[in-house]
Order: structure tokens, then sequence, then C-alpha cells
């Protein structure tokens, strides 16, 4: 790993304030509003026994976080509009180290946003012994990886233009049908179970007694890891052959 | 030793299509290290589909191109290809220098950052962000990009296309000390005086072909031709296209330029039958007649 490169590639993206709004003000802002308004025995039995703090805590980072990987990869967009690709061909930088940077970075982006969530988390009364929360920590991580794989998908098939729209898009879809906004009950519920944003929100159990994910959990994030991973191998190496 | 004979670049009967478009119709050509290295044609000549090949980034249809005996992209991983793309906007939320030296730290022997930051004369710019550049300064910033990598070969597709002249002129002082210091330059223009003053070695592109391929006065020197100008009053452009000699005419008052594939006869002729002529001076035909008349260029011609 080039590391001189990776750190621009960092500051470049701290430096460009919407972007680290998405990732990390809004869902904090979010988290605090949601988590002030609620009755806590109320929030108790939608959530299947998890308190307010938590659960927003882990839901709102896992919607941040999506945010964080996602314009992680959607850069490369950014990079194919300016021609930068070319001129990386012109280079010693290998393909793979290119492509690492991207998802490195969103992965450090998503961390600060797990920083701050848990901060908030904490102050809001979220409590969790260390080796729950370290566990609740890795399955999150976990989670993201559907969707590092997506914004590189993305950031390959897409001009810069659509890239805001579509991550705005994938964010909230995907924040709410995972139960990142309220507990999921019915016929949303059913849908969301089949999304990798469900499992992420789910790990906050963990926190509070539960088991990790069930087989059907590791199915879920298994499947869209592998078929987003699969598309973004393929439309990165379309971008990157030569013609 | 081997190494010493092994070209900079070579390209081996190289066609490249885009569709129905034959941008490249069979080059040969060697460029040896150290040459400074002209592609000079008008658009559409196959400059850039040339260049690119040389860069790696286009695959020719048939034929070969070697950089350093080996495939462009293996030559442009190994660290060996400076090069600067025609078109290509900079990093955003970088400035300057941060963008130069994220470039140079993926060379495995690149140039001090503030070095070439004073070579190419952007220390005015170096610390601003990529967003708040001019359309000149960007070029300049490319070139450093370029410089930074301090490889032997630098390949440069128009870099000058978007400066002004004081830039131009920074850029080809720059460019002199590289190419003293004995890299390889390989440049592509269709700025004829750049191509004339500049480089060792002109390679004149016309449809995809090399049409002319040597120093600017050889090619010249193909075109064969002269100028003939004299002081003529009441001359018909029909009777002087007449004479022994004449290609073409140009009337300007009594003022006439005659281009003339044989100028002795023509010369002889012109006394014989005007005796009013005056003061006739014969001189070789500038490059500008030698590329036109070489690529066939009716646009630039006209433009004349």
């Amino acid at each position: 790993m080039n590391t001189v490169y990776l750190r621009y590639e960092l500051l470049r993206t701290l430096r460009n304030r919407s972007a680290f709004i998405f990732s990390l003000g809004f869902p904090v802002l979010t988290f605090l509003l949601i988590v002030l308004s609620q009755s806590r025995s109320a929030f108790l039995q939608r959530s299947g026994g998890i308190p307010p703090a938590t659960y927003y805590m882990i839901g709102l980072l896992g919607f941040g976080g999506i945010g964080a990987v996602l314009s992680g990869g959607g850069r490369i967009a950014v990079d194919r509009a300016l021609g930068w690709n070319r001129q990386l061909l012109l280079t010693p930088l290998k393909p793979g180290v290119y492509l690492a940077s991207k998802i490195v970075v969103g992965y450090a982006v998503a961390c600060m946003t797990l920083v701050v969530m848990y901060a908030a988390g904490i102050a809001a009364g979220a409590r969790a012994p260390v080796e729950r929360w370290a566990e609740m920590t890795l399955l999150v991580l976990i989670g993201l990886i559907p969707f590092a794989a997506m914004g590189i998908w993305v950031g390959h098939v897409t001009n810069a233009d659509a890239i805001g729209p579509i991550m705005g898009g994938s964010m909230t879809l995907f924040g709410m049908l995972g139960g990142a906004w309220f507990p999921l009950s019915g016929w949303m519920r059913t849908l969301g179970e089949y999304l990798p944003s469900y499992w992420m929100t789910d790990a906050g159990r963990v926190a509070v007694g539960g088991d990790g994910w069930p087989l059907k959990g590791w199915l879920v994030i298994g499947t869209w890891s592998l078929v987003l991973g699969v598309l973004a191998a393929r439309a990165f190496r379309a971008d990157t052959k030569r013609r | 030793m081997a190494m010493h004979s092994t070209p900079g670049i070579q390209f081996d009967g190289v066609s490249k299509n885009y569709g129905a478009v034959k941008a490249v119709r069979g080059i040969d050509l060697q460029i040896a290290p150290g040459e400074t290295v002209a592609l000079l044609g008008p658009n559409g000549a196959g400059k850039s589909t040339a260049i690119d090949m040389m860069l790696g980034l286009a695959m020719p249809d048939a034929g070969s191109v070697r950089v350093y005996g080996d495939d462009p992209r293996h030559a442009a991983k190994a660290g060996r290809i400076g090069g600067m793309l025609q078109l290509g906007g900079l990093i955003p939320f970088l400035k300057v220098r941060e963008l130069i030296a994220s470039v140079a730290a993926l060379y495995p022997n690149p140039l001090s950052v503030d070095d070439v930051i004073a070579m190419t004369a952007i220390t005015d710019f170096a610390d601003r962000f990529t967003n708040k550049l001019s359309g000149g300064q960007i070029q300049r910033a490319r070139f450093a990009m370029a410089l930074v990598a301090n490889t032997d070969l630098l390949i440069l597709d128009e870099p000058t296309v978007a400066m002004d002249v004081e830039g131009r002129r920074e850029f080809w002082t720059t460019m002199r000390g590289v190419a003293a210091s004995g890299k390889t330059v390989v440049f592509a223009t269709h700025y004829l005086e750049e191509a004339d003053e500049y480089a060792d070695r002109i390679i004149l592109l016309s449809e995809g072909r090399i049409v002319a391929d040597g120093a600017s006065t050889e090619l010249r020197g193909l075109v064969g031709g002269q100028v003939v100008r004299a002081t003529l009053a009441g001359a018909q452009e029909s009777e002087l296209l007449g004479l022994a000699g004449v290609n073409s005419v140009e009337l300007h008052g009594d003022a006439v330029i005659l281009s003339c594939s044989d100028s002795d006869a023509t010369v002889r002729e012109l006394f014989a039958n005007y005796p009013t002529v005056r003061n006739i001076s014969v001189s070789g035909a500038g490059l500008e007649a030698a590329f036109v008349q070489l690529t066939g260029d009716r646009e630039r011609e006209a433009v004349r």
C-alpha cells in the first residue's frame, strides 16, 4: 500500500465538507432528535428489547457508514470524469492499490462515523460489556462490505453527476428498510430481512445479550457481498482494459 | 551491451482503427534515447492515437509498439514513462503542491517536489487549490506532474494547447533544460513553430501515415521547391502560371510570388518575357509550405 497516495486520498475526502456532513453530521443529528423523542418502555416492546439509545446508535451508524463506503467508491466516478484514471494508468500505481485506497478511505470515514455515533450513544445511555460492544462493532463493519462493493460498481458504471442522487437514494432506502429510522414490523420487516442494512441494525441486539446474526443474516450479507463484488470486479476490469 | 542498442520507442507496422475511422495506418518508426522528437500534423492525423499507443493506453490492431523493448504498459508500470495527456482535470480538494507530491510518491525515483515547482515556474500557485486555476495553470501543473516522475522518457500530447504566450515560453524554456539533460522527449503538436524550434527531428503525420521524418531542414528540402519574388507591374496570373517551372502564383499589387519547382528556368523566362521586372529574389520554401504540400492540409492553406 502506498501510504503517501493514501494520505492524499484521505485528505481530499476530509476536505469535501458536504460529503462529510452526510456521513457524520446527518446521522448524529438524526440520532439526537429521534432518541430524545422516544418513550423508552414503548420502544422496548417494538424493538424486541433493545433500548432506543443502543438501537438508534447502531441503526444510524449503519446509515452513515453506508454513505461513507458508498462515496469511497463513488469517487471513482469523479476520477473518471476528470480523466484521472487515464493519468494513473501511466504511473506505476497498481489498479488493485487504487481500488484498495478507495475502500480504505471509505472505511476510515465510516470509523469516524462510528466514533461520533458511539460517543452520542453513550451520552444518551447506551451501555454494554466491552466484548459485546466489540462483537457488535465487528458485525457492523462486516455489514458494510456489500456497500463498499456497491460504491465501486456504481463509481465505474455511472457518471459523476449521478453519484450524489444515487448515494442519497441508496442510503435512505437501505436505511429505512433496514430499520434505521424505526423498528420494522409486518411486510416491511419481511422485506427488510433480505437486505444487508437490516442485519447491521440487528447487530444492536448483541449489546443487550442477544446472539449474533442467525444463519439467514450471514447468508443475506454473503449473497449481497458476492453479487455486488462480482459486479464491481467486472465494471473495474472493463474500465481499466486497454482499447 | 545490448541495452545500448535498444531503441526508446519502436513501432513496427502499427495500425489502429476506432470503428470505421482508420486513425493510424501502418507506421514504422524508431526513436533513440536522447532524441527530442515532434509528432507534427493537422487535426485527425493520428498524433494522439500514436501517443496513446506509446503510453500503453491504446493497443494497436496490427503491428507492435515497444518502449525500451518492452510492452508500453509494462514500461509505464515500471515507472519508466512520464506522460502528459492532452485532456484531463486535476483532483479536487488538493493543493497543486499536494497533487504533485501524490504523483511523485508513485514513482521509484522522483524529483523533489520543490525543485519541480521551481523548474516549471508554478511557485505562484503551488499552494492554491486545483479548482482555482486557469486553463494555462492547469496545463503547467500537469506538466509538473509529468516531470516529477523523473523518467528518462517524456511523452507529451499537445502540451501547450491551453497556454498563453507567456506560459508557452516558460514551458519551452523548461523543456530545453529537460532535453539537454539527455532525456528522450516526444511531443505532439500542431504548431509548426514549436516543432521547428524545439525538436531535433520532426515526424510529419497525415491521415494516419508518416509522410516525412527528419530534421526540419531536411523537411524543407523534401519539398524541393523555391519561392521567387519579384516586382512587376501589370502581369496576369494566367501568363505567370505559364512560365517554366511555376506551380502557383500569388499577386499582391505589383508584388509577385511564384512557387517553383525549377527556379533557374523560371527566372530565365521571367527576364526574357518581362523586361521591366525588378527586385528578383529566390529563396527556399518555408517549413509551412513543406507542411502544406506533404500533408495536403487544404484548410491551413486556405487560412493563409
